[in-house]
């Protein structure tokens, strides 16, 4: 078996354009939550982290795997054809089971902010745990969200990350078909 | 199965159907399946889609690759029952030409059944390719000039 048993978005022009869509609104309003459409993932894959990595990677960025992705690594090097990466450091986007420490990951530099890492983050669930405030561009009013499966030092980590606007690293927080994004710009507080 | 896909080259081999599939067209497929059993079923991991790539080539005394221009490629990838993937890319834009392409992919890596496609599709449609090449070259060496006068001119 070469582990590629499943097939990508059933419409893979139509899929990703919705998503990126969805990617784009979730970045512009950081925590809110919202959907992707059913899609068979690889284990331990959800349907939202698989949806997008599959809109945001293709041969043009590397990726690195968490040790735990590792049972989905042919679907996504076969349907992203991504690069992968075995130097976190050098990745352009990452994906994990559970949150990796954010400083292992490219910050960017100040001439070139962009080129820091994306991580593609799977929680155990969003909506129910731990409460977060968030607060911060695209946000009027500061907005709360629960989210199970962040380590406890997160708020703290996350103060760091902050604290190296314009660089920094954007999360992408998936749990099944929801994700949320928390671009570099956000503060996080427990709520 | 003396020769069976397991040689010392499986890669060759393997290269070799699929270059023979791609190279052939729909219609010859069909009909050489239409004297089989029913294939098993298969499901589609990516495609049939159809693509643009470059076409490259090489030319000239120092051979350096030059953009030949773009061409149409419909491409397929399937996995069948026992979890063989196959894979096709053929020119042109038939949906139906690539997933065929593609199923006999799978179904010749399975050593079960290699052999009796290998006999059934690929070999008669290797012959017919062959004959169609050997065809046009004899038309082609019928006209053929040579260049005779000028070597022997001093």
């Amino acid at each position: 078996m070469t582990g590629l048993d499943l097939p990508g978005f059933a419409d893979p022009v139509g899929d990703a354009q919705t998503t990126f869509r969805a990617l784009l609104d979730a970045m512009a309003r950081p925590g809110t939550l919202h959907e992707v459409a059913d899609l068979a993932a690889p284990p331990p894959l959800g349907a939202a982290s698989a949806s997008v990595l599959l809109t945001l990677v293709d041969g043009e960025t590397s990726l690195w795997l968490d040790a735990s992705c590792m049972a989905a690594r042919a679907w996504l090097v076969f349907h992203c054809g991504a690069v992968l990466t075995d130097d976190p450091a050098t990745a352009a986007f990452a994906v994990s089971i559970g949150m990796p420490p954010l400083g292992i990951f490219c910050a960017g530099n100040d001439v070139a902010p962009e080129e820091s890492a994306t991580l593609v983050v799977q929680v155990e669930e969003l909506g129910t745990g731990p409460a977060y405030r968030f607060s911060g561009p695209g946000l009027r009013l500061p907005s709360l969200l629960q989210v199970a499966g962040l380590p406890e030092d997160f708020p703290v980590q996350w103060t760091a990350n902050h604290a190296l606007y314009p660089r920094g690293i954007d999360l992408v927080l998936c749990a099944g078909a929801r994700f949320c994004c928390l671009p570099r710009s956000v503060q996080i507080e427990m709520g | 199965m003396a020769e069976g896909i397991t040689g010392p080259e499986p890669n060759v081999k393997r290269q070799r159907w699929m270059a023979v599939l791609a190279r052939a067209s729909v219609t010859e497929i069909e009909a050489l399946l239409a004297g089989m059993e029913p294939p098993r079923p298969h499901i589609r991991l990516r495609g049939p889609e159809i693509g643009l790539v470059m076409a490259r080539g090489r030319a000239g005394g120092g051979g350096a690759p030059f953009n030949l221009g773009e061409m149409t490629v419909t491409r397929c990838t399937v996995r069948d029952a026992g979890g063989r993937i196959g894979h096709a890319y053929v020119i042109g834009r038939d949906p139906r030409h690539a997933e065929l392409a593609a199923m006999l992919d799978a179904a010749m890596q399975d050593e079960a059944r290699h052999d009796r496609l290998e006999r059934m599709i690929i070999a008669p449609l290797a012959a017919s390719q062959a004959e169609a090449r050997a065809a046009s070259a004899r038309k082609t060496a019928a006209t053929r000039v040579q260049f005779f006068t000028m070597a022997n001119m001093r």
